[in-house]
């Protein structure tokens, strides 16, 4: 990377705290949980890491949502779909991983055995190779998302009707992935994993590894979506969430823009998907539930739209309230989090982030 | 790809716009370029019998209407007289149920999308200013400029000394250079309009097509608003929509042509003093 692409991408405190993230998910954290023996005070258990790992997952949706609604100014209410699609595809490599080593020790899927299926569907084909199940996990979600966007986009759809249609989408999806006859495990889903490329899925060492990787994809999106909306690109994109007409009068046309942002958005929700559903050990169509969508969308509003960063702080955050709320209060979480969504549409309109930014720049200008 | 190989094979449309969906979605529509206006016969627009209903309401109804290359017309009329639908037809936003819309001799507008329009040469300044308001008046106009508008070149683009020195010069001109790294969201609604103005150049069209840019401008600005029309008239073809008769005046003063609408034809054509005596346009404006 060239010195001007750097400096421009972010300012040295970001850079500093990046490498300082880094530092802590790549070497500090295996450490604590490899290295220092369970007795002592500074050891960091697996239950830990892998919920880390899990929120990590979720900001980096979070991030992905931001690029199309923060940015682009559509909101989807269904991104869970493609979230849950990328875990489907790891899904399928999982359970043909577990071989015979399943309950009715036979070359299919327990839940085949259970219905009586006496071979793979052909969409199962292929599927025990790692390689081949990463590809699905990137082009199904890609292309839904590019063949939706499409139809969606070149009819002019916009604003609160995109959303509903969204959220219709991952609604009629989790419905179809209920049915035990589509061949994807009913409304149990895929669980009992046992190892991934030849690894323990259970091990320690291999929660370690899945914990890097997901940070680097963290780091990753994050220094290509940062690249996208500083490029001029970003500031079409932003445009056309100000004026669409006056982009299209000015001799852009939206379409490709707008299709490009929420496939890529699409494709980063699904490799979220495919990173959480070995380190979580589960994926099953509640994952596509309208309810889950929103979250996403939540997660992103309390952190600030807009802002790259504050997505990932909300999904930090919300999840982590969760995951204390959920085991002290379980009932009440719902209403919590539909409270904390209304106190920051009130108060916080720009979310967490956006507020900071904003204190800060007034402080300037006063000095 | 079907749609657009029948539309080649048709004689005397070079340019279509029908290109197929899938090479409209992945941004390889077909480019138009303001170097192929073909003006020989020195009419810049024509308008043949152009009808627009809207639920049988017909907001145009058979218009016509030639403008000559260079020229600044001025267009004038009651309100609901189809002023702000015929520049919908020009560029694209609404599709005529009959009628011909061409620019220079070849470009069939009827055929081609905004954002082509916008390529071929043709500018438009909305009633109410439209600009990008989160983004600065820099980056207004940046966006605005000349050069290709696909995906890939606007991820990878990187402002030249050229491009910027254009975007300053600009910036003089519109009196905004104080104001350049401001968000415009924060300008003025006079110095939004002037923005708009400026983006419009910025994309050096041959048609500028400009609904009501005096609106909410203060008397000096809306003065100087006129003289920057004349100046421009000549090297640039301008359709000043307005209601504001003295700047119509001001803009019409040297030969300017003007034209009356009324329910969505062409009541009268001419100097401004002929339209102003015509008894038809009388009727109309006092209602007799």
């Amino acid at each position: 990377m060239n010195k001007t692409l750097t400096a421009r991408l972010f300012g040295p405190k970001a850079w500093a705290a990046l490498a300082a993230f880094a530092a802590v998910t790549l070497i500090l954290v295996p450490i604590l949980n490899l290295v220092v023996p369970e007795t002592s005070a500074l050891h960091l258990s697996t239950y830990w890491v892998t919920l880390i790992g899990k929120i990590m997952c979720y900001a980096i949706v979070a991030l992905a949502m931001d690029l199309v609604w923060g940015y682009t100014g559509i909101l989807s209410l269904g991104h869970g779909i493609f979230f849950a699609l990328g875990g489907y595809g790891m899904g399928m490599y999982l359970m043909r991983a577990i071989g015979r080593e399943g309950n009715y020790q036979s070359d299919l899927p327990d839940f085949m055995v259970f219905l009586n299926w006496k071979e793979l569907p052909w969409y199962w084909q292929g599927t025990e190779h790692f390689l081949w199940a990463m590809l699905l996990v990137v082009l199904v979600p890609g292309l839904l998302a590019f063949i939706f966007g499409y139809f969606a986009f070149r009819s002019r759809i916009k604003g609160v009707y995109f959303s509903i249609i969204t959220q219709a989408m991952t609604y009629a999806a989790m419905l179809l992935f209920f049915r035990n006859e589509t061949g994807f495990g009913g409304n149990n889903g895929f669980t009992d994993f046992k190892r991934i490329l030849g690894f323990h899925i259970a091990a320690p060492e291999t929660r370690v590894v899945l914990f890097g990787l997901t940070a680097t994809a963290l780091i990753g999106f994050l220094l290509l979506g940062r690249y996208i909306v500083t490029s001029k690109l970003g500031r079409v994109l932003a445009a056309i969430r100000d004026a669409e007409s006056r982009v299209m009068f000015s001799g852009y046309n939206p379409l490709p823009y707008k299709l490009f942002i929420w496939t890529l958005s699409a494709v980063i929700c699904a490799i979220a998907g495919a990173l959480y559903v070995p380190q979580v050990g589960i994926i099953n169509p509640g994952e596509m539930s309208p309810a889950n969508s929103i979250e996403i969308a939540i997660w992103t509003a309390v952190g600030g739209r807009g802002t790259l960063i504050g997505p990932l702080i909300g999904a930090g955050l919300i999840n982590g309230v969760k995951s204390w709320f959920t085991v002290a209060f379980p009932e009440v979480w719902l209403y919590f989090l539909g409270l904390i969504f209304i106190l920051v549409t009130l108060w916080l309109p720009r979310g967490v982030v956006g507020q900071i930014q904003s204190y800060f720049s007034k402080q300037e200008k006063r000095a | 790809m079907n749609a657009a190989a029948t539309t080649e094979k048709k004689p005397g449309l070079p340019i279509s716009g029908a290109e197929s969906a899938f090479d409209r979605a992945v941004g390889l529509e077909r480019p138009v370029d303001s170097s192929q206006l073909d003006t020989t016969h020195g009419v810049i627009l024509y308008l043949e019998g152009i009808t627009v209903s809207f639920d049988g309401f017909k907001a145009i109804n058979n218009l016509n209407l030639a403008i000559d290359k260079g020229e600044l017309r001025s267009i004038i009329g009651p309100n609901g007289a189809g002023k702000t639908t015929m520049m919908d037809v020009i560029t694209g936003k609404t599709r005529p149920s009959a009628g011909t819309a061409f620019f220079g001799q070849t470009i069939d507008l009827t055929k081609l999308n905004e954002a082509q329009i916008a390529h071929a040469g043709i500018g438009r300044k909305f009633q109410k200013p439209t600009v990008f308001e989160e983004l600065s008046v820099f980056e207004n106009l940046e966006l605005a400029m000349k050069t290709d508008k696909g995906i890939w070149s606007s991820l990878f683009f990187k402002l030249t000394g050229e491009a910027r020195s254009k975007i300053e010069q600009k910036l003089e001109l519109i009196r905004l250079k104080e104001q350049a790294h401001r968000p415009a969201g924060l300008l003025s609604h006079g110095q939004k309009q002037w923005l708009e103005i400026g983006m419009l150049l910025m994309q050096e069209p041959l048609l500028l097509l400009l609904d009501e840019p005096a609106a909410g401008m203060t008397d000096e600005e809306t003065e100087r608003s006129g003289e920057l029309f004349l100046e421009l008239a000549g090297d640039y073809t301008l359709v000043v929509v307005e209601h504001d008769m003295d700047f119509i005046k001001q803009i019409s003063a040297r030969n300017g042509k003007v034209t009356c609408l009324h329910e969505g034809h062409v009541l009268a054509e001419g100097s401004l003093e002929q339209v102003q005596n015509d008894e038809r346009v009388i009727e109309v404006y006092l209602g007799r």
